[in-house]
């Protein structure tokens, strides 16, 4: 039995386990997911904030989708840049969500630790949907088990993930969650791109994509963002294209069953080349389906597994989960 | 042990006390004769007329006030985080009798009438000798010289733009040219900012593991390079500030062993006590700059402090309010509170652990700052301050907010438990600070 969780603020740290009744527990809502009527009442009366710091799209949406598909009522809050700007501290803001009473903040920050200063004040739980550099891990989940489902059991299996490392937490998500499960884990990108001593995450490290790519069962290529930076960490997306991008040519010399994962969104001919990103070997599209299967199963497991329903294993969840009554 | 006395006359003798005299090689146990504020005599016993009071020390170490030439009271400007009045409450809770404030105030340190302004409120004040730092350049802009004889005359004690490098070498060796033809030794914060610029913690594993942008070790080691060839190139006397990683300080044993330069340096407590790892959890109270850097390079600037490549020990005293510390990390500024744990944390580190003897770590804290920078007190003897630290070396206490006296509470130091305490303060003859009772009742152990 594993200990409930109250927060989910990152993968580093979490055993083999957890993660795997999180991707349990996925596949079960992932049917949900197929049904004609997409709804369950399992969070009802459950109250969420999505606080969106950054801009984003497709995690918002995910996460939304999610809660909705689990009868929770969601708010979304979207403001870009930090709530200092307004003269309001964290705190504050942390505070007045609070005395709202509400069940769950998912929160994205641009500074990384933000979702965890907020859990230290907090009874919410709090879900990071990615702060800073430091990590995504309902990203990191959704690739797991897109990867899980793919290939079964991951342990042993080989993961190349390209680009920048340094700015990526979409990286240090999969890396720890990785790494946890016994994948065997290469990181590919450009020297300006490689945080320091990133071989201590136990990871290989690799500044040729060939060899990268070469006994690779899965390359997730990351998302490039040179204007982002603001410095000159590489000469620019024609020199990174030549050097880093995934294209049919260099998918012809992995393995012929090595697929693409991308967390989008994309920049097409940069990073991956526009005939890989909408080939036979590209997941992506799976990825977001599935992510909105696991944002679910961290919902449930963090708030709806609890309570009056306590008693109630994870691994009996797929029949517990009621039907839909339309 | 605890000091009995509440406040002390004009004339007394100190006595069962040991005498932690910066110029002997050990404690020994003596008697200090005190008169309107100066030592009259030291010794064994001293040889006083019976009517002259004789007051207890109660069996504690006895030092020369502590000397830190490196605190932020942030008067004028920003009292809201610190004043001069509650630094120096700080600065004497901590066993501090002498502080070297930095010019980063608003308005700066960098011309006549604002150093005399703020060591005039320090003598109001009157808990301990407030000194100023003068600023390198007007506004601490880095563009152009302030006037270095203008603010000697004014009583700068010495000429930094701190926090601010100046980046331009050229005008860093007129700096240093100037100063040293007015007798006065540039404080340099050696820093390569073009480096440095983003970052919010040591650049290494843990900046990695946390997502935090990083501040390689190679800015300040990069920083003191430049500084000391600029030294060596004018002849100018250095004093380097809190130098944080093991590059910085084989550059400073270069310069003194090899160069033969007239460098001094600096560290603060943090970096004998501290690393990176603590930032596991994303406290802006472990928050400063230079960054708290890896465990190498935590052991090579213990050693180096107790080998004497690093002279002294100065707190960088640096107050902000809570409102400002308790935000995003990124967003946070840079500084930590730390006269209140000095002496604790050095000595836990550095006598407890064994590298230093307690004499030799209260010479880094007293002799050597004063005489570097040619201030009064730091010594026990016959016609100085009677500026003392009472110290408790076998005390055990936990540091907690509650007992602060700085207006801050900005220290990565809370919660730990520290061997070594400052039982009291006496400044130009007068007690400052006092243990209270229940302080000492609360301590642990």
């Amino acid at each position: 039995m594993i200990q409930p969780r109250k927060h989910l603020l990152g993968l580093e740290g979490m055993q083999a386990q957890e993660i795997y009744q999180i991707l349990d527990t996925s596949r079960s809502f992932h049917e949900i997911l197929e049904r004609q009527v997409k709804k369950v009442p399992t969070l009802r009366g459950r109250s969420m904030i999505n606080a969106f710091f950054e801009p984003s799209t497709r995690t918002r949406v995910s996460f939304e989708l999610a809660q909705k598909r689990l009868s929770a009522d969601t708010i979304n809050i979207t403001t870009s840049g930090s709530s200092m700007s307004k003269g309001e501290t964290l705190r504050d803001m942390v505070a007045n969500l609070e005395a709202m009473r509400v069940d769950m903040i998912v929160i994205r920050h641009g500074t990384s630790g933000v979702p965890h200063m907020l859990a230290e004040h907090t009874r919410a739980s709090v879900v990071n949907a990615g702060d800073g550099t430091h990590e995504h891990p309902t990203q990191g989940l959704l690739d797991l088990y897109t990867m899980r489902e793919r290939l079964g059991d991951l342990a042993g299996r080989r993961v190349t993930i390209l680009g920048d490392i340094a700015h990526s937490r979409v990286a240090r998500s999969n890396i720890w969650g990785l790494r946890a499960l016994g994948a065997r884990v290469t990181v590919c990108g450009p020297r300006t791109m490689m945080p320091k001593r990133v071989e201590d995450l136990g990871v290989h490290v690799e500044y040729d994509l060939r060899r990268a790519v070469r006994d690779a069962d899965v390359i997730n290529v990351l998302r490039i963002q040179l204007e982002r930076q603001g410095t000159n960490t590489f000469p620019g997306v024609r020199e990174y294209a030549r050097m880093f991008g995934i294209t049919n040519e260099v998918l012809n010399t992995t393995k012929p069953e090595c697929f693409v994962m991308h967390p989008g969104p994309m920049n097409r001919g940069v990073e991956i080349s526009p005939e890989v990103a909408d080939g036979p070997r590209a997941v992506i599209l799976q990825q977001v389906t599935n992510g909105v299967a696991v944002r679910m199963a961290v919902c449930y497991l963090l708030i709806g597994a609890a309570g009056e329903e306590e008693t109630r294993t994870v691994h009996e969840l797929p029949r517990a989960v009621p039907a839909a009554t339309a | 042990m605890h000091i009995e006395f509440e406040s002390l006359p004009r004339e007394y003798v100190l006595a069962g006390g040991m005498l932690v005299d910066p110029e002997a090689k050990a404690p020994a146990p003596g008697e200090i004769h005190v008169r309107d504020g100066v030592i009259v005599e030291v010794g064994a016993a001293v040889g006083v007329s019976a009517s002259v009071p004789r007051v207890d020390a109660g069996g504690v170490h006895i030092a020369p006030g502590f000397i830190d030439v490196h605190v932020h009271f942030r008067e004028p400007g920003q009292e809201y985080k610190e004043d001069i009045e509650s630094g120096c409450r700080a600065a004497v809770a901590g066993g501090f009798t002498g502080v070297v404030m930095m010019p980063n105030t608003d308005p700066p340190f960098d011309r006549a009438s604002v150093v005399e302004a703020v060591l005039r409120r320090g003598r109001e004040v009157g808990l301990c000798d407030v000194f100023a730092a003068g600023a390198l350049t007007l506004g601490r802009a880095g563009e152009k010289l302030a006037e270095y004889f203008d603010l000697r005359t004014a009583g700068a004690v010495t000429l930094t733009d701190d926090g601010s490098p100046v980046s331009d070498t050229a005008l860093m060796r007129r700096a240093l040219e100037h100063a040293a033809m007015v007798g006065l030794v540039v404080t340099a914060h050696s820093e390569d900012k073009s480096l440095s610029r983003g970052g919010h913690m040591h650049e290494g594993y843990w900046s990695t593991h946390l997502g935090i942008p990083g501040i390689p070790a190679a800015s300040e080691e990069l920083g003191i390079a430049r500084d000391l060839v600029l030294a060596r190139e004018t002849g100018a006397p250095i004093h380097v500030q809190h130098v944080s990683t093991r590059g910085g300080v084989d550059l400073i044993r270069l310069a003194k062993r090899d160069w033969g330069l007239d460098v001094t340096a600096e560290t603060a407590p943090h970096y004998l006590e501290l690393t990176d790892r603590e930032l596991v959890g994303y406290s802006a109270n472990y928050k400063m700059n230079p960054p708290l850097r890896s465990e190498p390079d935590r052991l090579a600037v213990l050693e180096a402090f107790a080998d004497g490549t690093i002279d002294l020990l100065a707190t960088d005293h640096a107050p902000h309010a809570e409102m400002e510390k308790d935000v995003e990390f990124d967003s946070a500024p840079f500084g930590v509170i730390g006269l209140e744990t000095a002496f604790g944390v050095a000595h836990t580190q550095c006598v407890v652990g064994g590298r230093m003897t307690l004499t030799d770590l209260v010479r880094r804290m007293t002799l050597l700052p004063a005489q570097r920078f040619a201030l009064p007190g730091g010594r026990l003897a016959a016609g100085t301050l009677a500026n003392f630290a009472l110290l408790d070396p076998s005390a055990r206490w936990q540091v907690r907010t509650s007992t602060m006296q700085s207006r801050a509470r900005n220290s990565p130091f809370v919660g730990r438990a520290l061997r070594g305490r400052v039982a009291a303060t006496i400044h130009r003859g007068h007690l400052v600070h006092r243990l209270a009772t229940e302080a000492a009742v609360a301590a642990i152990g």
